[in-house]
């Protein structure tokens, strides 16, 4: 899988937030087998050098995708996007806008101003968007090369609420890398994003989480390519009428 | 005589338990006073084992037992066991909660409502952890203080310890390499419309919320863990949290006095646990994290077995010891 200019073998991404301990965190990204995680800016920032925990997170070894959690206009996650860049030293940032608080449902008008400022600054922006197709062809044109749509509310654990939305954005968009970000619980989730044609898998909450996160992150790690494998594979259709399948040419011939 | 860097809860709770057990000790801060070792001043001093275990390493947990009896001997310690609740939209947070700790059990309404009057028909359910308890942070650092000088010891404040102590118990301040700092924003409100007696926890997606009793009216409400070494006074977004927690709690809290807010950076280590190192001939004790007051009698009882006449004999790099108080 290609995120703008980077190949990556993992199909899953992983948040790092609200771990029980950040030897914890560590222990499930290494489980994971992720490439790429998400370190979110906004409250944890100290004032201009980074923290221990911004230490820890470089010993992990991934590449860090920056975002900009509980901004809620395109003018703050800018300014925090910039603090992120100098922070982090990479022009990646997932861009998350949110527009309505109970739900965190994106802004999306705001998203889309933002995302179109960032990219022409030189950012490699990952939006956080809904299933809207009009919305996603509004942040390629603003200069994105994924789309990181929800497949739930952040946080709920609900699954994919609206699979048929997915596979809608999976035909209309053939090249673009598509990211379900939001809303995985368990790794039954994370197989059925795959299966969708999704390229990958964003998730925070259903690994740090769980009773035992580190072995969550495992399972997930094999749901996304049991999800990938099975997709590629070509599944069989669905149909109604039951068929044996047993051989036929092994039966008696009884006439 | 033993010399002892940092009188938080931690410096003072090894000054005591030495003092206890008959060892000369002096104990160096360089604040002016208890108010000046922020970590410990604004924490919530709850003596809540079977919760803190919902997130909490076993080690948290083990290493709790006897601490509200070893508090008992020092400070008042309020017996009057815990309440977890969740508003209604939200009660898959207790059935998680409930099925990640234990010492509970499930009580309706009106049970609530015999242990604090004040949440009738607030609340259908709630946890009861009966066992555990809480104190008063502030009166448990003076009343610490006073144990050690009545006991022969002697704590130094405006004083800088020397370079070479034999423990040393400043925290964050102790830069040793792995120890991170969690900051932690609280409140201090006052209501004279609602009695509260025990700890009430408040379970909620987004912000977990507590409010200790600290009598009188008052109450301590807290707290954020930020990953950030800043001392910044707190902030409008973690302030209007706590604020919102209570008045979600109870409608009355809206009309509470907020009379003071603090932050601290809690000290710890990266699986988060608390530890005694041994290195270069002084003992670290460190990394008691969110857990100061219910971890500090366990890890002083630590401490002071490497001092007094039941020397524990570990094995290991005589320079450079690590004892896991597992």
């Amino acid at each position: 899988m290609k995120l703008y200019d980077t190949d990556l073998t993992s199909r899953l991404l992983l948040g790092t937030a609200q771990y029980p301990s950040p030897s914890v965190l560590l222990d499930a990204i290494k489980a994971s087998a992720t490439q790429v995680i998400t370190v979110s800016l906004r409250r944890e920032m100290p004032q201009g050098s980074a923290g221990g925990f911004y230490r820890l997170l470089q010993e992990a070894n991934c590449h860090i995708l920056p975002n900009t959690a509980g901004c809620h206009s395109a003018s703050e996650a800018i300014t925090t996007a910039k603090m992120a860049r100098d922070l982090f030293e990479t022009d990646w940032i997932k861009l998350e806008v949110i527009g309505q608080s109970d739900m965190l449902a994106p802004d999306v008008f705001e998203l889309v101003e933002a995302a179109k400022i960032l990219a022409k600054d030189g950012f490699k922006v990952f939006p956080y968007t809904t299933d809207d197709l009009s919305v996603g062809e509004r942040l390629l044109d603003a200069g994105c090369d994924v789309l990181m749509p929800w497949g739930a509310p952040i946080g709920s654990g609900q699954g994919l609420r609206n699979p048929d939305r997915l596979r809608a954005m999976r035909a209309h968009f053939p090249n673009t890398p598509l990211i379900v970000d939001a809303g995985i619980g368990r790794p039954s989730d994370a197989i059925q994003a795959m299966e969708l044609g999704m390229d990958a898998v964003l998730l925070n909450t259903a690994v740090a989480k769980a009773g035992n996160p580190v072995e969550m992150a495992r399972a997930m790690s094999m749901a996304v390519r049991a999800g990938r494998m099975g997709y590629l594979a070509d599944p069989m259709e669905r149909r109604d009428m039951a068929v044996p399948s047993t051989p036929v040419f092994g039966l008696a011939e009884l006439s | 005589m033993i010399s002892i860097a940092g009188a938080g809860v931690a410096g003072l709770s090894c000054a005591a338990e030495l003092c206890r057990r008959g060892v000369q000790v002096e104990v160096f801060d360089i604040g002016s006073g208890p108010q000046d070792n922020k970590s410990s001043w604004f924490a919530g001093g709850m003596l809540a084992p079977h919760c803190e275990g919902e997130t909490a390493h076993g080690d948290v947990i083990a290493l709790s037992q006897g601490a509200a009896a070893w508090w008992s001997q020092v400070t008042q310690v309020t017996q009057n066991g815990s309440l977890v609740v969740a508003p209604p939209r939200d009660r898959a947070e207790l059935t998680q909660f409930a099925k990640r700790t234990t010492g509970h059990r499930l009580i309706d309404g009106e049970a609530i409502a015999l242990l604090e009057p004040c949440f009738a028909g607030q609340f259908s359910r709630a946890l009861f952890y009966e066992s555990e308890a809480h104190l008063n942070p502030r009166q448990a650092l003076f009343d610490l203080c006073a144990y050690v000088q009545s006991h022969g010891g002697r704590v130094h404040y405006n004083t800088a310890a020397p370079k070479r102590v034999d423990v040393d118990c400043r925290g964050y301040g102790d830069h040793l390499p792995d120890l991170r700092p969690v900051r932690g924003e609280m409140a201090l409100i006052e209501s004279s419309e609602l009695n509260i007696t025990r700890v009430v926890r408040l379970l909620h997606p987004r912000i977990p919320f507590y409010l200790v009793p600290r009598g009188h009216g008052v109450y301590m409400i807290g707290a954020t863990m930020i990953e950030s070494p800043s001392m910044r006074p707190i902030s409008v977004r973690s302030l209007l949290d706590l604020l919102a927690g209570a008045s979600v709690l109870h409608p009355s809290l809206g009309e509470a006095t907020v009379i003071e807010t603090g932050v601290g950076l809690r000290p710890a280590f990266s699986d988060n646990r608390p530890t005694v190192i041994q290195k270069d001939g002084c003992f670290h004790v460190n990394g008691l994290y969110r857990h100061g007051f219910l971890l500090a009698p366990a890890l002083a009882r630590l401490l002071a077995d490497q001092f007094s006449p039941i020397f524990k004999q570990e094995t290991g790099d005589e320079n450079n010891r690590k004892f896991h108080p597992a």
